[in-house]
């Protein structure tokens, strides 16, 4: 994604705040991820107007009002097909996904899988409380077995979906983990993934205070380790990814688990945009190439 | 009337018949003969029963008609099904090797071919094809000429060899005949207007290019797949991105993604995939951001008949998404309509920042039509609206702070400005906003604000009814009988009109273009001076006779329906008017006489 630095007076963080104020939950999660995007931004002084924050439904799904760039609150699941379409059609904005586990896994799992092999070039930020908060409390794709939830009151018997192992094996080119209780990591993860060319996926552990009672901040910050910190793990060896994204339990790997480079991003492979953004051409074709098209007919 | 003539080509999937029907196809319209070709077929890529069907004329053919002409079965199948078909004047070539003809009919020319005798089959597997066609331009009085031209297109990549092979071929089917057929009389004319021939689907993809279209999306299905498949050959030339996406909801979401961010956004499905697409269209509405898509019908519902056409999913259109909203529905006429429509319908979702949906059906989608080039206009008016783009838009609103996506306006149109403007970034939501776009859906309730809302968007109906022209009443005014119809019925009723008035019952015509708005009160002042109504379409219910009571209170007088997948004959009309007229019925459905 381009970076482009603003000629007039630099971004602050008063700059990045949205027309509404966040309605979330008293200490959600959810806070410290709003936060840490409009920290990254700030940092990386990308003009908002050339940005586009695009959520599903469900109570994460709310952040695009609560941030000054341009946003698109769109249906349940379908972020990451519209988001698709905006890059498409301007791939000079920088496109940016927010959205829940539940919109992003469940209902939206058919796009979350496409969207990753397409490697478009966008920056997915899912944030993950494994549980179903705007209807008040149901099982996620990512709540873990036994969870006693409204829809599974006696505990939950399917298995969860891991993210990161699912995103390494659809063939996503930046796949992280993030932890809403650490803000400047996430931060830097942020950054790092709008930067990335291509398709990023952060998982940011975010917790819901009010309906998962399990998964909580206290619950996560003596698990959480972040890879960074293991000189032994190289983040460009996806076998070595693979692996680390199979671990959870008393140890939980947070950081970036893989990037790589060498894949064009889906608008880069398409030789129709190498004239420039589609928004920008003129409608009407040149006669020669319309004549052409007649001409096949006759 | 005036004179046709009709070629039934007919054999298993897979064994050619769309050869020789392309190169018929195209010798009759460089001639500057009219043409209408449909295929009736089956969901099998080999074997079955395919039939095609080519008309031609020296003016304007807009169906299938009633009678075939010539008859090449490729198959003793073929024989066994339409050989009973044939009436005075009409032959039937057929390879004398292997088929067997029916019993002969008076007045019925049996043209046997000796296949083996005039060609080495060893060689060639289609030699019975090619001879079919030597000897039936011969018989229709087209020079040899013509053929081998096309001929040596067809093949020239495969070597002069192949070329040459071929040309012996059609020359010796063409030869025997002239020795051993006798000619139709009279031979087809000639003049100096070559015609472009090509499909509903074809026509709908070049008519998004010719609006502007930028982006273009779709999941394979029959009978719309067509559309995607022009736009990916061509993309690179027209300019266009092309994606083939994981199903139908990605489809319409990508489309209004592209869409929102400034470009003209189609997409095209069927029945089963627009039902997929329904929860989109209420996006595109709820965000106001405009977008076509294109139902082409078939045989419904669940999976029904995917070969076989059908008028019944204008229920789905009317009530596709949850919620009031505005919208565009338009039903294209015929196959040149498909390319005038598309940038018409852009021109009215763009404006009222609404989706317009197209409603075209398998019969238009698959069947080819010869169009004047003329009319295949890459020029169209196009006009956009309110729109401020990045690259010099007419807006000059200020800004952040005071811009207002969704300010409440007369017209019910605000200003749209597109992602990476300067000073107007905003939220759009499917929630139910403010004007600056701020939820009042969650948190901040409030039935004052989403009534203006509410009314705001649905003041733009009448703006859009004023944008799109009322039907009118073609043939005379004071009728034995007027038939209404809509969308790709046109061409059939305006025949079985015509016929009507040969026979002594004059007869006129209502044909609906724009199903919504519909115009209700032109409609009734027409239908009230009327003596005798016929509402004809193809599905079961009377979809369209629902519709138009359900908006005017108007009953007509009779229906004539057909739902077995094959589209209207004339004939199918012309009798069900005698009938109903005699009093005998006021519901008629017509059998469909073909075996396909």
């Amino acid at each position: 994604m381009a970076t482009a630095t603003l000629t007039t007076k630099p971004l602050t963080m008063a700059d990045m705040k949205g027309k509404a104020d966040p309605d979330w939950c008293p200490g959600c999660g959810d806070f410290g991820v709003l936060a840490a995007l409009q920290k990254a931004l700030v940092e990386l002084q990308i003009p908002t107007h050339n940005i586009v924050t695009i959520s599903g439904i469900g109570c994460s799904s709310n952040l695009p009002g609560y941030i000054s760039t341009y946003g698109m609150h769109t249906l349940h699941g379908r972020a990451l097909a519209v988001a698709t379409g905006v890059k498409q059609a301007n791939h000079e904005l920088t496109v940016i996904v927010t959205g829940g586990d539940g919109d992003g896994f469940g209902i939206g799992g058919n796009h979350f899988m496409h969207t990753m092999r397409r490697n478009v070039d966008l920056l997915y930020i899912v944030m993950d409380n494994q549980i179903y908060g705007l209807t008040t409390g149901q099982t996620s794709p990512t709540s873990r077995v036994g969870m006693k939830t409204k829809s599974m009151p006696f505990g939950n018997i399917e298995a969860p979906i891991n993210p990161i192992t699912l995103a390494l094996a659809a063939g996503a080119t930046f796949v992280a983990r993030g932890f809403s209780g650490e803000q400047k990591h996430l931060t830097e993860l942020i950054k790092n993934g709008i930067e990335h060319k291509g398709f990023s996926f952060i998982d940011v552990f975010s917790p819901c205070v009010t309906y998962n009672h399990d998964n909580t901040y206290q619950w996560f910050r003596p698990r959480v380790k972040k890879l960074e910190d293991d000189t032994s793990f190289d983040a460009s060896d996806w076998t070595a990814a693979m692996e680390r994204s199979t671990l959870w339990g008393e140890e939980i790997p947070i950081g970036k688990f893989f990037e790589r480079t060498d894949v064009p991003a889906l608008h880069a492979a398409e030789p129709v945009l190498n004239d420039g953004p589609l928004v920008h051409r003129d409608l009407r074709l040149p006669t020669d190439v319309t004549r052409g098209f007649i001409e096949e007919l006759m | 009337m005036t004179q046709t003539f009709a070629i039934g080509i007919g054999g298993a999937a897979g064994q050619g018949v769309a050869t020789p029907g392309d190169i018929f196809a195209k010798i009759f319209s460089r001639r500057g003969l009219h043409l209408n070709a449909y295929n009736a077929y089956q969901s099998i890529i080999r074997g079955g029963h395919t039939f095609l069907t080519i008309r031609t004329g020296p003016e304007k053919v807009t169906n299938m008609g009633d009678r075939i002409d010539l008859l090449i079965p490729l198959n003793q199948d073929t024989m066994d099904r339409h050989f009973g078909l044939l009436s005075v004047g009409a032959a039937c070539i057929y390879n004398s090797d292997t088929i067997k003809p029916g019993s002969t009919t008076d007045g019925v020319q049996l043209c046997p071919l000796p296949v083996s005798k005039l060609a080495d089959i060893s060689r060639n597997k289609v030699a019975q094809n090619t001879l079919a066609v030597g000897a039936g331009l011969n018989m229709m009085g087209i020079g040899f000429q013509a053929l081998e031209t096309m001929l040596t297109e067809q093949f020239k990549k495969k070597g002069d060899a192949v070329v040459a092979e071929n040309v012996a071929i059609a020359r010796a089917g063409y030869d025997y005949a002239s020795q051993n057929f006798k000619p139709f009389d009279p031979p087809l004319p000639m003049t100096d207007n070559p015609y472009a021939v090509l499909s509903g689907n074809m026509a709908l993809a070049m008519g998004g290019v010719a609006a502007g279209v930028k982006f273009y999306c779709a999941y394979p299905m029959s009978p719309s797949t067509g559309v995607l498949h022009w736009m990916a050959s061509h993309a690179r030339k027209a300019g266009v991105m092309v994606r083939q996406v994981e199903d139908e909801i990605g489809v319409v979401n990508m489309a209004i993604g592209a869409a929102h961010a400034g470009v003209r956004a189609m997409c095209a499905t069927s029945g089963g995939g627009f039902a997929l697409m329904s929860e989109g269209l209420g996006m595109s509405a709820m965000m106001e951001t405009p977008i076509v898509v294109i139902d082409c019908q078939r045989a419904g519902p669940s999976t029904g008949v995917p070969t076989k056409t059908e008028q019944g999913d204008l229920w789905q259109m009317l009530g596709a998404a949850f919620g009031d909203y505005p919208r565009v529905i338009g039903a294209p006429l015929d196959i040149g309509d498909c390319f005038t429509m598309i940038p018409e319908i852009f021109n009215v979702a763009d404006r009222f920042q609404c989706p317009g949906i197209v409603l075209c059906d398998l019969l238009l989608s698959e069947g080819r039509l010869s169009v004047d080039p003329r009319d295949l206009n890459f020029n169209p008016p196009i006009d956009r609206g309110e729109l401020i783009t990045s690259n010099g838009g007419s807006g000059s609103n200020g800004a952040n702070g005071n811009y207002k996506r969704y300010q409440i306006t007369e017209s019910g149109v605000s200003q749209r400005a597109v992602p990476g403007v300067p000073g107007h970034a905003h939220t759009a939501a499917t929630d139910e906003h403010d004007e600056d776009g701020v939820l009042i859906s969650d948190e901040f309730t409030n039935p004052i604000k989403r009534r203006a809302m509410m009314e705001k968007r649905m003041r733009k109906q009448s703006g859009i009814e004023a944008a799109v022209p009322p039907p009118h009443l073609i043939g005379p005014r004071d009728a034995d009988v007027t038939l209404i119809g809509w969308g790709s019925t046109y061409g059939v009723i305006g025949e079985a009109c015509a016929m009507l008035s040969e026979q002594g019952i004059s007869a006129n015509q209502l044909q609906i273009r724009w199903l919504v708005p519909l115009h209700g009160d032109a409609i009734l002042d027409i239908l009230k001076a009327a003596r005798h109504t016929i509402i004809v379409e193809n599905n079961y219910s009377g979809q369209f006779a629902r519709y138009l009571r359900s908006e005017t209170s108007y009953v007509p007088d009779g229906h004539i329906r057909k739902y077995d997948g094959e589209p209207f004959m004339p004939h199918h009309i012309v009798e069900s008017v005698k009938e109903q007229l005699a009093g005998k019925s006021k519901l008629s459905v017509p059998a469909h006489e073909i075996m396909v």
